[in-house]
């Protein structure tokens, strides 16, 4: 059997939240109506003449030295050209040879050590507008009868990230992405939401043997619009492409789509893509010479990455939690809320983390003392109190009146019937079974309508159990 | 020939292949004489002007109307540009 090492490189496009476009200053909004944001411009009328955006050539910046990139003394913006109706002056103004920023690396923790992530180039470009495909199936290009153009994104700054093909799993590219995603949000450049495609990721995906050298053909995956569909869409091509080898066959380069209905991929219709965009630098626009003291600027508004607040956060609460914490951007709201380590990172990561309430609206010392509380309260008044905490003006206190059932001559009856309602568990429980005993206490839990105290329910049915 | 026409969408009849082939040959005959010449350390130059970093603040300003967006649009629907389907 041969072992089969990945190879993947992803391409990720990062939607900037500038307030107007990348070449004309119209608004850079989501969710407008369509075509309602538009000017000459960014419609490509004759005559035209774009001019860059300060905003977005200083994030460009921003985002480039966060990655550990080299920025360029002088860049240039050029014409890649295709047709396609998405693309109204037949062609977009991206940048080639010279990007504002190239060799930088991303330093991806894992639980076992520091995995590095060559970063090839972060450039900007425009991003093209949004198409519609109406009838035939859902959307799709296959079978449409007509699209329909929207000019409102057209035109909206993107910086394009490149990684080296340093990516050795599905996993390592979803936790990368989630990472990268962290940073820029930290960055305040981007919303960097995949459901919006204000974060957008594309794979290069190749196998190899382990131990060989060099790479062997490559295909392109695109349209993985959730982490999950990155790690799943990825997997799905990387078991194709064994399955070619395995049968005696060779991988074709080619475009492929992911579809998360079916979790297969499938080669995309041609857009006559032919790989022949004649670049050639963009003659309305001036070179980039980004002054000493913008990128200094740029450099002192970068704080803490998110990769080394999981290492510091680790030694407290293990990897799993401090990756967690960092990556749903719950860490500084644990740094701030007093109380046992791991009991605060479990709270946030489990039963907070679920109730998607903003962590910079939350009074940290009152989540504190709630959770400090959490076991001597019924389970429902935890979770009420916990919903609550989003409200700036939630107060501890006035949930910790409600005490949850410790006294044994109000559970002993409840644990009495449970016991003998459910013989076979006990039974089962007896015999070793220590799992058993989670439902059992859910039984008393569910009996007492959420109020009794579940850590004494636990001890207590231990010790009518005989264990 | 046939491929860049193809790539920027020209369509070019059968007969005058031959006339166009040669008159692009002579363009680029003619745009080759730069390469006769020793470059050697000479930058190539992607703007006439000596003019660097020339960008505008990102500050709003207001769009079109969608009326005005949409006024030269040969078919348009539903506040969008429609067009043919693509790929299909």
């Amino acid at each position: 059997m041969l072992e089969w090492e990945p190879v993947i490189g992803l391409e990720i496009h990062v939607q900037l939240k500038t307030r107007t476009k990348m070449f004309c200053r119209c608004e850079n909004v989501w969710g407008e109506e369509e075509n309602t944001r538009t000017c000459p411009i960014c419609l490509a009328h004759p005559g035209t003449l774009p001019v860059a955006n300060r905003t977005a050539i200083e994030w460009a910046i921003k985002l480039g030295l966060a990655l550990g990139c080299e920025i360029a003394p002088r860049a240039l913006f050029h014409r890649k050209h295709y047709f396609y109706p998405d693309l109204p002056k037949g062609y977009q103004i991206s940048q080639y040879d010279v990007p504002l920023a190239s060799g930088g690396r991303f330093v991806l923790p894992t639980a076992e050590g520091d995995r590095e992530i060559g970063i090839v180039r972060a450039h900007l470009e425009e991003d093209a507008a949004k198409t519609i495909h109406v009838g035939g199936s859902a959307g799709r290009i296959a079978g449409a009868e007509y699209s329909l153009v929207d000019f409102n994104r057209g035109g909206t700054p993107l910086v394009e990230v490149v990684s080296e093909p340093d990516v050795r799993s599905p996993d390592e590219a979803r936790r990368f992405l989630q990472l990268l995603r962290r940073t820029v949000v930290e960055l305040e450049i981007s919303d960097a939401e995949m459901e919006k495609g204000s974060l957008r990721c594309d794979a290069n995906v190749s196998l190899r043997e382990v131990g060989e050298s060099g790479f062997r053909t490559k295909t392109e995956l695109k349209n993985m619009n959730s982490f999950k569909f990155v790690a799943d869409g990825i997997t799905a091509e990387l078991e194709r492409q064994r399955d070619i080898y395995e049968g005696g066959g060779e991988v074709v380069q080619e475009t492929l789509h992911y579809d998360p209905s079916t979790g297969s991929v499938a080669p995309l219709r041609s857009k006559e893509y032919a790989d022949d965009y004649r670049y050639f630098p963009e003659p309305d626009l001036v070179p980039v010479e980004p002054p000493a003291g913008m990128v200094e600027a740029a450099r002192a508004e970068i704080g803490e990455l998110p990769g080394a607040r999981i290492r510091r956060l680790e030694a407290e609460v293990g990897f799993d939690l401090a990756e967690g914490l960092v990556s749903g951007g719950r860490d500084r709201l644990f740094e701030e809320v007093p109380g046992d380590r791991r009991a605060v990172a479990n709270v946030l990561m489990n039963q907070f983390a679920a109730l998607s309430i903003d962590p910079a609206q939350v009074n940290a010392a009152e989540l504190g003392k709630l959770i400090e509380a959490r076991e001597t309260l019924p389970r429902s008044t935890f979770a009420e109190a916990l919903m609550a905490t989003g409200d700036p003006d939630f107060r501890a206190d006035s949930y910790l009146v409600e005490v949850a059932i410790s006294d044994f001559d109000e559970l002993d009856p409840v644990l009495d019937r449970v016991i003998a309602a459910n013989e076979a568990q006990v039974t089962s429980f007896k015999a070793g079974k220590e799992g058993v005993l989670g439902y059992l206490v859910g039984q008393v839990m569910r009996e007492t309508q959420g109020k009794a105290n579940p850590k004494v329910v636990n001890e207590r049915l231990r010790e009518k159990l005989g264990a | 020939m046939l491929h860049v026409a193809r790539l920027a969408r020209l369509e070019i009849p059968e007969d005058q292949i031959e006339h166009v082939q040669a008159e692009l040959g002579a363009i680029l005959e003619a745009v080759g004489k730069v390469s006769e010449l020793d470059l050697k350390g000479v930058e190539p130059t992607s703007h006439p002007l000596d003019l660097v970093n020339v960008w505008g603040e990102d500050e709003p300003r207001p769009s079109l109307s969608r009326e005005d967006a949409l006024a030269n649009a040969p078919d348009p629907a539903d506040g969008a540009f429609r067009v043919p389907a693509v790929g299909s």
